[in-house]
């Protein structure tokens, strides 16, 4: 099992080494060879090859079984009682994907009281929404979620089911996928439908240093959780209609092994949470002290931003542990993101890299911030955030 | 007590470069380690001993070399390691990771499992519950704080939410997958280190563990990676010196509102 060499066949052209990605296919006389503990069995050798000289041994995959599985789901997830922005943009490119297909979107909708969104989500491009409304769902419980969305997911065989990478969203997909025996890819950040009606699922690696292309070649449905703010919600349509189903999960409270005591919010009034912000105003060790984070604020206000924060900041405990934008932070994509007195470590770029437009102000003209940020003022944060606050008010004013 | 602590070994992804030449990935030279999210499992588990006696259990499935992940984690204050290693592991997603993690765990005793949240490599945060689901037994993930009941039998986790954090109980066996803020991670001593080494390794293999190789490594894998290739590198774009703030200030609005971003 793995990867076969047919050594005879190879014609030596070389064109492997130049497609491995990584690095583990070496020159051996006039021929090549493998270092295996470097391969992933990505494929990427076997699809240059010529000579058909590599083969990765892969299972076999039943057409017939994967076309009896039809349409988009996306897993719309609440809290209390209003909907994730990520559902939204979920139900908005799960409308896309679903008019390349040719096929339905059908949204899922769980909490308590949240029938009413219903509406919202065939404006914004559902089909049919299936709605499991009970107070068991007020608070989110792996297992009572569980429950309801694998038993609703088995007998009705859609082709591809999304979930926003939220933290509840990165706990309940992969227990589906689990229970399920199903593929899944976490954190795409592009999603589309190939010639061969598969879900492609782009998604970074390696703190971001490589992308990969993921496909679940055997299994169906296709389960992906998206990162939140990548793609755009569209514009409602209120024109639209569709189907509303009630669903009713008869779920038995001893089912639910995990009890929520209490649910404790740090994003204080006035602080919007970074993962779906618009906008973000971060600050670095830059800012020297907490009262200066009082600057960060005003502009933040002024701009209607998440006011976001490195990883010493909340080490410090400046800000709480939700406003860290980084690998062991939040990952964020805004439209606008503002650095102040952040050096820019691999692991803050991992978290924010993929904003829209990226803004630094930071004193050190070396600072590796500003090989990525679209607009960098080599300056004293001191100086420029206040003169920044008077540009924006001034602009505002004239407008 | 009896906790098992999976943990993978992962490289330094700091380090990790792109050659921009053929974008391939150099991971020559570059240091392999315990991933940062299980120490904090780790330590979770040995804390928990410390307060409550058992045994803390590493267990890893990877190549031959990962075996100094088990070895760090020995030197922490594991007592046992479970290494998984065989040819036929290679190329497997975290779905095919779970299960052959399961065959070894079903076989085992155990009160909790501590997962690292995320491994940093592949970043994907799924072989925690899929493991969990896979042994039928309860989780609560991204946990930043971790009480035990005076009887040993059941925990208070605070879990990390988008908005902040809740306060999760439930009843033993759990698995629980740690994030930072847990605890701080112990640096081995020199005796740590020198102990490690005499700790019991067990090496389980494809044949030892006992399962169907449909099952396992990429065979087993639901997902398969059909393409990679270095991300769109993001260049800098205008940079100023801001001699007079005003101005520079006055640039980067006229900047943002030509973009359409404020
Ligand atoms: C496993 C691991 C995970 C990590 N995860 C994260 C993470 O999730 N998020 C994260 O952010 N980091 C993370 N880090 C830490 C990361 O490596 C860096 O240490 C951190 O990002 C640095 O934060 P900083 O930019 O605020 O501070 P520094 O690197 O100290 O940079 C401060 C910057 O402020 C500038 N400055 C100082 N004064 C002024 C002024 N008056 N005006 C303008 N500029 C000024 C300086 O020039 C400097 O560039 C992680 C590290 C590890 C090992
Ligand atoms: N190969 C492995 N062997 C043992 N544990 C693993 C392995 N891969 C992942 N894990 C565990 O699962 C957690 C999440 O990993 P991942 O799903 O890869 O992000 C890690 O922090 C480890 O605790």
């Amino acid at each position: 099992m793995g990867l076969i060499y047919d050594r005879d066949a190879c014609t030596g052209c070389m064109l492997c080494i130049k497609a491995c990605s990584f690095g583990a296919i070496e020159r051996d006389g006039d021929k090549v060879k493998f270092d295996l503990d470097k391969c992933v069995l990505c494929g990427s050798c076997e699809a240059v090859c010529p000579a058909d000289a590599i083969l990765i041994e892969r299972k076999m995959i039943d057409k017939e079984l994967i076309a009896q599985y039809k349409d988009v789901w996306v897993f719309c997830e609440t809290v209390d009682r209003r909907l994730r922005s990520v559902a939204l943009e979920l139900v908005t490119k799960g409308r896309e994907l679903a008019d390349k297909l040719g096929e339905n979107l059908v949204a899922v909708l769980i909490g308590h009281e949240v029938t009413s969104l219903a509406e919202t989500l065939i404006h914004y491009g559902a089909d049919k929404v299936i709605v499991a409304d009970d107070k068991i769902f007020r608070d989110y419980t792996t297992d009572a979620y569980t429950i309801t969305l694998a038993s609703l997911i088995a007998p009705a065989k859609p082709a591809v089911v999304l979930f926003g990478a939220t933290n509840n969203g990165r706990d309940l997909a992969p227990r589906i996928a689990a229970r399920l025996g199903l593929g899944l890819t976490a954190d795409c950040t592009g999603l589309d439908i190939d010639e061969e009606r598969q879900l492609i699922q782009t998604r970074p690696a390696f703190g971001g240093n490589i992308m990969a292309e993921i496909i679940s070649p055997y299994t169906r449905p296709q389960m992906a959780t998206v990162r939140p703010n990548v793609f755009k919600p569209g514009e409602p349509d209120t024109s639209r209609t569709g189907e509303i189903e009630k669903f009713d999960a008869k779920i038995n409270p001893v089912q639910v092994r995990t009890r929520v005591l209490d649910r404790v919010s740090e994003v204080t009034e006035g602080m919007k949470s970074v993962e779906e912000a618009d906008v973000i105003v971060s600050s670095g060790r830059g800012i020297k002290d907490p009262s200066n984070l009082d600057l960060s604020r005003r502009l933040a206000e002024l701009l209607d931003a998440a006011v976001g924060g490195s990883r010493p900041i909340v080490d410090l405990g400046w800000l709480p542990p939700t406003q860290q934008v980084g690998q062991s932070g939040r990952t964020v994509c805004p439209r606008l993101y503002i650095a102040l007195g952040i050096s820019g470590a691999i692991q803050h770029l991992a978290g924010m890299s993929s904003s829209d437009i990226i803004v630094a102000i930071n004193k050190d003209p070396e600072a590796p911030i500003f090989e990525i940020a679209d607009f960098g003022i080599v300056g004293d944060l001191f100086e420029v955030v206040p003169a920044l606050i008077e540009e924006i008010k001034r602009l505002k004013a004239e407008r | 007590m009896k906790i098992i602590v999976p943990v993978k070994q992962v490289p330094e992804v700091a380090e990790v470069k792109i050659n921009p030449e053929t974008g391939t990935l150099i991971r020559d030279g570059v240091p392999s380690i315990l991933n940062p999210f299980d120490e904090y499992a780790v330590e979770a588990a040995i804390q928990l001993k410390e307060a409550h006696g058992g045994e803390v259990t590493i267990i890893t499935m990877g190549p031959p070399q990962a075996v100094d992940a088990l070895y760090k984690a020995l030197a922490m204050g594991g007592d046992r390691a479970i290494h998984l290693t065989d040819r036929a592991f290679a190329g497997a997603d975290t779905w095919a990771t779970a299960f052959t993690l399961a065959q070894q765990i079903k076989k085992m005793e155990f009160d909790m499992i501590i997962c690292g949240k995320q491994a940093i490599d592949g970043d994907t945060a799924q072989v925690g519950p899929e493991l969990a689901e896979l042994l039928g037994i309860p989780q609560i993930c991204y946990v930043r704080h971790l009480e035990m009941s005076e009887d040993g039998k059941t925990v208070i986790a605070h879990r990390e939410t988008d908005e902040g954090y809740e306060v999760v109980k439930a009843k033993l066996p759990v698995l629980i997958t740690a994030t930072k803020g847990l605890n701080e991670p112990r640096l081995p001593n020199i005796m740590g280190i020198m102990k490690a080494k005499k700790k019991p390794l067990e090496v389980v293999d494809a044949a030892a563990l006992g399962v169907n190789e449909d099952l396992i490594g990429l065979k087993g894998s639901p997902t398969a990676v059909r393409k990679v290739f270095p991300p769109e590198k993001r260049s800098g774009g205008i940079k100023i010196e801001a001699e007079d703030p005003k101005e520079a200030a006055k640039q980067l609005v006229e900047f943002l509102a030509k973009k359409g971003a404020i």
